[in-house]
């Protein structure tokens, strides 16, 4: 594989760039293979890259239904933060956060990673006393975090009004190491070097079915033929539920509809990521300028990958009223992902029933900002058959009832 | 120069001048104009600069898919940003300016990148600024993002207002060309209730530009009389600038109603957004032409034929004296030969067909214009604007045959229906080669809440592109739209024009057929975002064969004009490059809205004070006017404290809570959720609900209740009181009423359905107030004649009294101050005369309003559980110490199977305690409790946390509860608590009840 | 945006005038049910690409639960019934086998 730097670019220019290789390859797909990831996503091909990486398992191949990053990868407002509340989650998104910091170079890929801030408004005293306790928290899970004033708050986000006549703002979770990063070269960068390391990832490539024998896989089918494996990974966000199906046993899910939208792009005016949720939206700029927003869920199953427009309705209120310049700003584009929703909305990262099988799925609304420290886990889950950042993420917690819940904000005040 | 002519101007009232400005420059247009059109009449030919590369941008459209002439529109608390020149209506006094440059339009220090271009190839910056990481953070991002974006951010706070219409109609139709207005006539005709809009001020669409006839009447007459007709019609509604912007499922349809944007100083809202229920959607959404790319077709006055011929046609406007025209199929020919008829020149027509065009090139021969078949564009000359063309053969390599001057290029590389509306909710395509378009799929349409097609093309966008079969195909588009909404539509046959004979378009994605990679640099695809056929080409190179891919890649067709005119030759150019067909390749998803629309009209009536409805209790008026400092709960507001006049909110909460313990205090508890729950299975019933016992509860008793959800967890909880045999009446948190008495529903009518009980939320039938304090019974005995000592009304009673003036009301005995303590009940009508009565009788024992902290507090001080505090919905009845509450009788109650868990019943789940800190500070909120050690991922091991800490003006000192490991066997333990500075506090692990420990002042 | 009629009051109505309540035709498992009983009740909800039942409540209108037949790739309601049932209507049933074939209750996975 080529380096990628300013002077390959350079020297590339004057052969008129008809030297640039191929980001990945596009092989068949072999017999068989160590390892198998279904679903080339962000967290797929993560998991393929640390498998090679930190413990040499390079016979893998991912395979993709479609192209490469288009699922949620490529829908979600690129938000990436590790202010959690309970550890499980704070160690993952940490993990996860800290690997971030350096994919660029460790991928020689670009991702463009942009530790720009985040800060979540808290506007009720119940939300105050919320983001006190993840503050006190994080700072012993080694996250660095802070309760901020609104006045500081206003420092960092001129933009905001901070005197809404609903809900003033009271102060403000500020995480500074916190930010956002270019959804797609996550993908295509962990796919580079997937493919670098001569792992095939094989596009176009529908999984059709599971084989196992005596509790245990032995390989899958597909839309190019029967493909066998030592064990299988399921990383399908969106689909967890169908393909858990294939290989027989339910999963603790539901899959719905969440929304994003874009507003068209307009000169610098907000340097970092404003999350609102008490009136439900969150907000950030994008490098081309665009004002990436984020919003609610449908309440119901849907596969459709796109959404209803009162989620879209009452976002844009939200934050016409929390940021009231963008009022006359133009929404260019909305869109839906389909998320995978677990009974306590964090992720499984797991073993299953079937021996040889592993499931990392259950990510919800928040995936893309785990993409390497879920990659990182769950290729050593895969690798060595525990993992301490997976740990607390079985399936079997559910059955154990314990949970491991984020939204302390659930319990209502008086 | 462009420039305005003596005649022509269908659309124009040239006997009213406007004047404008344009970057500070006085301009004058005349009413009628775009401001496009008042522009180009001003030889503005330059009118921004391009994203990436700074590049001079002109005009290239007429309507809503221009990608290049963006402005800043307005001033102030009216400005906005990006705003489209070609669908912006000229008034009078409008100020305008140009986008993305420094220091100025014409010389722009960011046009560097452009010379650079070479070195920032598509996807450049993920190959680049990798190393040294600092550098990317501290440089290369920095500068990066300054260089983001198009428009000013504006910074006014928005002076126009907004509204929402909510319609249903039986046919909706979008557009309103020949072919929207005959569709709807078809549907009106039938009697379905018709809604058609109309993006433009204007109907007829194209059609009055390109001329013709129908049923004899020129086309201009035949949508005046059309319109007329609709007019007459009263299930039919009319609409102008209203964009059909988004369909989304079940037949929703969002119109986007441009009301007082040619008008800013009228009154009323500035856009309104039509929330439409639609039966059938009708989509004669028309057709865009698509740009030919050759070298050099971004250079301002390089257009699209068909925006030079209705710039010509509505507003009087020359694009340039000498106008080369380019074309792949007949229609262009009609740019010509209009210019030509114009008394202006067209030096040649360039067909890159071979065999050339039909008819309509016999009739630019005809006029003297010379054509020249097989041959295409080498390059454009010029740079701010076009100056000549070279032309070459299109199947060759672009080796230049004759240089040709020209002051603009009228482009034409086909035509593609607008498909935006049908495939958002999921209607496919399919595409035509001989057409070489996507048009609608009629087999796969996106169907309905019954599963049925909803939405039908008609006219161009449906792929028709001459007037009789635009005509044919909408007058059958609006016939079965009313047929499907159950209407007998008439057996009459559409209006007639004559049918048109056209030379099939040939498809041609590069010209000439083998540019060289230098003129394929200077190739545009997407103007805007500086994507051009070089770029797709290394897309494709370096294995981003999916549509998206390349898309996301290149950033082709992310621009504010969504690819409308990029995505199909960005499209072919892959596919090419691929060696695979279009629809192989694909196409990408089209998203809403099909033109931005702006947030405010989105965001509708609902801001500032309107935001979101607040509930208000019957004394909110007295709060407000007696120094209430809110704080929201759920929809409620609710006085946080009382603040005199000086006083800080510190001193007045220990001022609430010091007189209330001394003497009297009054808090306002009508938020409380109040729900009836009757009938003979109420008792078994509340066993479900609660985790105590409730069926053994005796009328005239409280019972205080624990509520689980069927995970286990701690979701509720309040004081019953049974009223009657078969009536209990639950209180419920402020925040929980609807959710609990959601809750009771979603049980009783899914899983109890034959159990006979009925619940109703009356929370805001009554008002409530909890007279608090040793005087609390000294004030209710002067207001009423009935026994209400300890003897008749026991702590945990309740009985009814009349007080003074007849006004009958509950009195609860329960205490949530631990003082002795009444809660009234008064229907909500009554709530204000009771407030002011207890007032008043308590004005001699110095009767204090308290709010929400000083109930804070002294719960806290009792050691008394608060929803939200001590649970967060990860705790358990026993985590807190209250398996008293928990009935061990009952075989079932909501949450008892899944309390029954492993880690549900694991010993060393924390519990509740009291804490006291050693130095009588007073712990932080959230604060945790460390351990030794560190876990397996390196973060502090920790063994409790804060639930509730506040300072006791009661004690005199920090006070605060917590879940500890083992926490009820460690009293008088010392725990660390470390503030987020790092500094430590030491606290004892205590009982919880601080205060008056036996409770003998609530029963006294 | 969703249309769905409520099968109590018979208003056909928004989205936004209903609530979602997940999976229909849950059998309760309560105290002394097994482990695995208790937790496919409570969390291993289907979550089909196809046909659903489902449970929605009419929260801003009568307040009451009903069943609807629902397809959730199409969105198409095939229809909704009565919550006071442990089974979809035959005519549902056959409503839905007309428009899948080969779908069957319960069989869906």
């Amino acid at each position: 594989m080529k380096r990628y730097s300013a002077f390959a670019v350079a020297r590339e220019a004057l052969r008129n760039h008809m030297g640039w290789e191929r980001a990945w390859a596009s092989p068949e797909p072999k017999k068989k293979y160590d390892v198998i990831i279904i679903g080339a996503g962000g967290h797929g091909l993560a998991t393929a890259y640390y498998l090679g990486k930190n413990f040499g398992i390079t016979n893998v191949a991912v395979l993709e239904k479609g192209w490469l990053g288009g699922g949620n990868t490529g829908r979600n407002t690129t938000i990436i933060r590790s202010n959690y509340l309970q550890d499980p989650s704070a160690a993952m998104y940490e993990k996860s956060r800290s690997l971030y910091e350096t994919l660029s170079q460790d991928l020689n890929y670009n991702i463009m990673y942009s530790p720009r801030g985040v800060i979540m408004l808290a506007q009720t005293e119940h939300e105050v006393r919320g983001y006190k306790r993840t503050a006190h928290a994080n700072a012993l899970q080694g996250v660095t975090t802070e309760f901020i004033s609104p006045q500081r708050v206003k420092e960092i986000v001129p933009i905001i009004n901070l005197d809404g006549p609903r809900y003033p703002v009271l102060g403000g979770l500020w995480q500074a190491r916190a930010g956002t990063a270019r959804h797609d070269a996550v993908a295509w960068g962990f796919a580079r070097a997937c493919s670098a390391m001569g792992m095939d990832i094989i596009q176009k490539c529908e999984v059709t079915g599971i084989s196992r024998e005596g509790g245990r896989v032995t390989g899958v089918s597909t839309n190019r033929g029967d493909i066998a494996c030592d064990k299988l990974g399921i990383v399908v966000a969106g689909h967890s539920g169908h393909l858990a199906d294939m290989a027989g046993f339910r999963l603790p899910i539901e899959s719905v509809s969440l929304q994003a939208l874009v507003s068209e792009p307009i000169k610098p005016c907000m340097d970092c990521v404003v999350m609102a949720n008490t009136v439900h939206g969150y907000m950030s700029q994008s490098d081309k300028g665009e004002m990436v927003i984020g919003g609610g869920t449908d309440g119901y199953n849907n596969y459709t990958q796109r959404g209803a427009f009162h989620h879209i309705e009452e976002t844009v209120r939200a934050l016409v009223e929390t940021f009231p310049m963008i009022s006359r700003l133009k929404m260019l584009r909305q869109w839906g992902g389909i998320v995978d929703v677990t009974g306590d909305r964090s992720p499984i990262l797991s073993k299953t029933p079937v021996e040889g099988v592993f499931i990392n799925c259950g990510w919800g609304t928040g995936g893309f900002k785990a993409t390497p420290g879920s990659g990182w886990g769950f290729a050593e889950l895969m690798a060595k058959g525990h993992s301490p950042l997976c740990n607390e993420f079985g399936l079997n917690r559910f059955k154990e009832g314990r949970f491991i819940d984020e939204s302390v904000a659930a319990g209502v005040a008086h | 120069m462009s420039t305005r002519l003596a005649n022509g101007g269908r659309l124009l009232n040239k006997g009213r001048a406007l004047e404008f400005t344009f970057n500070g420059k006085r301009m004058t247009g005349v009413e009628g104009d775009t401001l496009a059109s008042a522009l180009l009449a001003n030889d503005q030919m330059m009118v921004g600069r391009s994203f990436k590369y700074h590049r001079p941008r002109g005009i290239v459209a007429s309507g809503g898919e221009e990608p290049n002439a963006l402005v800043g529109l307005g001033e102030n608390g009216k400005f906005e940003p990006n705003q489209r020149v070609t669908t912006t209506e000229l008034f009078d006094g409008l100020t305008c300016a140009s986008q993305n440059h420094w220091p100025s339009l014409e010389f722009d220090v960011g046009a560097i990148n452009s010379k650079l271009s070479r070195f920032l190839p598509a996807g450049f910056y993920y190959k680049m600024f990798i190393h040294p990481r600092p550098l990317w953070k501290h440089v290369y991002e920095p500068f990066i993002r300054q260089s983001a974006g198009l428009g000013k951010a504006p910074r006014d706070r928005d002076e126009d207002s907004y509204e929402h219409f909510y319609a249903f109609y039986d046919v909706v139709v979008v557009g309103g060309g020949v072919a929207g207005l005959q569709a709807a006539k078809a549907a009106g005709q039938a009697g379905a209730k018709v809604l058609v809009m109309e993006q433009t001020p204007h109907w007829g669409g194209r059609a009055p530009v390109d001329g013709g006839e129908v049923d004899g009447l020129s086309v201009d007459r035949f949508v005046e009389q059309s319109v007329s007709e609709l007019h007459a019609m009263e299930n039919v509604t009319l609409r102008t600038r209203m964009m059909g912007a988004a369909v989304y499922d079940h037949g929703y349809v969002m119109g986007y109603e441009r009301v007082n944007d040619h008008q800013p100083d009228a009154k009323g809202p500035r856009h309104r957004l039509w929330r439409i229920r639609a039966g059938q959607i009708v989509t004669a959404t028309g057709a865009i032409e698509r740009p030919l790319s050759f070298a050099g077709n971004d250079i301002p006055g390089v257009m699209l034929a068909s925006a030079v011929r209705d710039y010509a046609v509505d507003y009087g406007v020359s694009v340039g004296d000498r106008t080369v025209v380019v074309t792949n199929n007949d229609d262009a020919y009609r740019t010509a030969i209009t210019l030509k008829n114009l008394g202006l020149e067209v030096p040649v027509i360039v067909d890159a067909r071979p065999s050339g065009g039909g008819p309509l090139a016999g009739e630019a021969v005809a006029l003297g214009i010379r054509v020249e078949n097989g041959k295409g564009i080498a390059k454009v000359k010029g740079g701010k604007r076009v100056e000549g063309v070279e032309i070459c053969t299109q199947a060759g390599e672009g080796a230049a045959l004759e240089t040709i001057k020209c002051e603009a290029v009228a482009m034409s590389g086909g035509w593609s229906p607008v498909v935006h509306l049908w495939s958002h909710c999921g209607g496919k395509l399919l595409w035509d080669d001989e057409n070489v378009m996507f048009r609608p799929d009629g087999d796969k349409a996106p169907t309905g809440a019954e599963g049925e097609r909803f939405v039908i093309p008609a006219g161009s966008a449906d792929g028709c592109l001459d007037l009789a079969s635009v005509l044919d195909n909408a007058d059958a588009a609006g016939k079965a739209a009313a047929q499907a909404t159950g209407h007998t539509p008439g057996k009459g046959a559409a209006p007639q024009a004559q049918p048109e004979t056209m030379t099939p378009i040939q498809a041609v994605w590069m010209m000439p057929q083998g540019a060289s990679y230098k003129l394929r640099m200077k190739a545009w695809l997407d103007y805007q975002n500086d994507v051009k056929v070089s770029d797709i080409q290394l897309a494709a190179r370096e294995g981003f064969e999916s549509v998206e891919h390349a898309k996301r890649y290149t950033t082709l067709g992310m621009a504010t004009d969504q690819g409308k005119l990029s995505n199909i030759n960005g499209l072919a150019i892959l596919s090419d490059a691929l060696s695979q067909g279009i629809p192989q390749t694909g196409t990408t998803t089209f998203r809403p809205p099909y033109t931005p629309i702006s947030m405010s009209s989105i965001a509708g009536e609902a801001r500032n004070e309107t935001f979101q409805p607040i509930r208000k209790t019957p004394m909110h008026s007295w709060h407000e006017a007696n120094g209430a400092h809110w704080e929201p709960v759920g929809a409620w507001r609710r006085p946080y404290c009382f603040q005199k006049p000086g006083e800080s909110v510190h001193d007045a909460v220990n001022r609430e809570i010091k007189q209330t313990r001394d003497s009297l205090g009054l808090l306002d508890a009508s938020t409380l959720g109040k729900i009836i729950v009757k009938g003979p299975d109420a008792g078994k019933f509340m066993d479900m609900l609660y985790t105590n016992m409730m069926s053994t509860l005796k009328p005239g008793r409280c019972r205080y209740g624990l509520m689980c959800n069927e995970n286990g967890f701690l979701m509720d909880d309040g004081v019953v009181a049974r009223l009657d045999e078969d009536t209990f009446l639950c209180h419920t948190t402020t925040g929980g009423a609807d959710n609990i008495h959601g809750h009771m529903e979603e049980w009783l009518q899914t899983e109890w359905w034959d159990w006979k009980v009925y619940t109703a939320n009356v929370t805001e039938q009554f008002a409530q107030v909890g007279v608090v304090g040793p005087k609390s019974r000294k004030v209710l005995q002067k207001l009423t004649d009935d026994d209400i000592s300890n003897d008749a009304l026991t702590f945990m009673g309740w009985t009814e009294i009349t007080l003074k003036g007849g006004l009958p009301a509950r009195v609860f005995r329960i205490s949530f101050a631990g003082e002795l303590s009444f809660e009234l009940a008064v229907p909500a009508s009554h709530g204000r005369a009771l407030w002011d009565m207890l007032m008043q009788a308590g004005a001699e024992f110095g009767v204090t309003p308290y709010g929400t902290e000083a109930m804070h507090v002294m719960r806290a001080e009792k050691g008394f559980i608060m929803i939200g505090d001590e649970t967060d919905g990860t705790v358990i009845p026993q985590d807190l110490g209250m398996d008293w509450a928990i009935s061990k009788k009952k075989e079932d109650y909501l949450g008892k199977r899944a309390q029954q868990r492993s880690h549900m019943t694991d010993p060393t789940r924390w519990k509740l305690v009291g804490l006291e800190t050693l130095d009588g500070s007073t712990l932080p909120d959230g604060a945790y409790a460390t351990a030794d050690g560190t876990n397996a991922n390196g973060q502090r091991n920790v063994q409790g946390r804060v639930t509730s800490t506040y300072h006791s003006p009661t004690l005199g000192r920090g006070i605060a509860m917590g879940l500890v490991l083992n926490g009820p066997d460690r009293m008088g333990d010392v725990l660390d608590f470390p503030k987020v500075d790092g500094t430590v506090i030491k606290a004892k692990i205590v009982d919880p009840v601080f205060y008056d420990k036996n409770g003998e002042k609530q029963n006294v | 945006m969703l249309i769905l009629t409520c099968p109590c009051c018979g208003v056909t109505a928004e989205e936004t005038e209903f609530h979602g309540g997940g999976e229909a035709h849950v059998t309760r498992f309560g105290p002394g049910s097994s482990e695995d009983d208790f937790h496919g009740y409570l969390f291993e909800k289907v979550n089909p690409k196809g046909v659903h039942f489902e449970r929605w409540r009419h929260n801003n209108g009568c307040g009451k639960w009903f069943h609807a037949a629902r397809c959730t790739v199409t969105l198409e309601v095939f229809g909704t019934y009565s919550a006071q049932t442990t089974e979809p209507p035959q005519d549902i049933k056959d409503k839905i086998s007309a428009k899948r074939p080969g779908w069957s209750w319960r069989e869906f996975a």
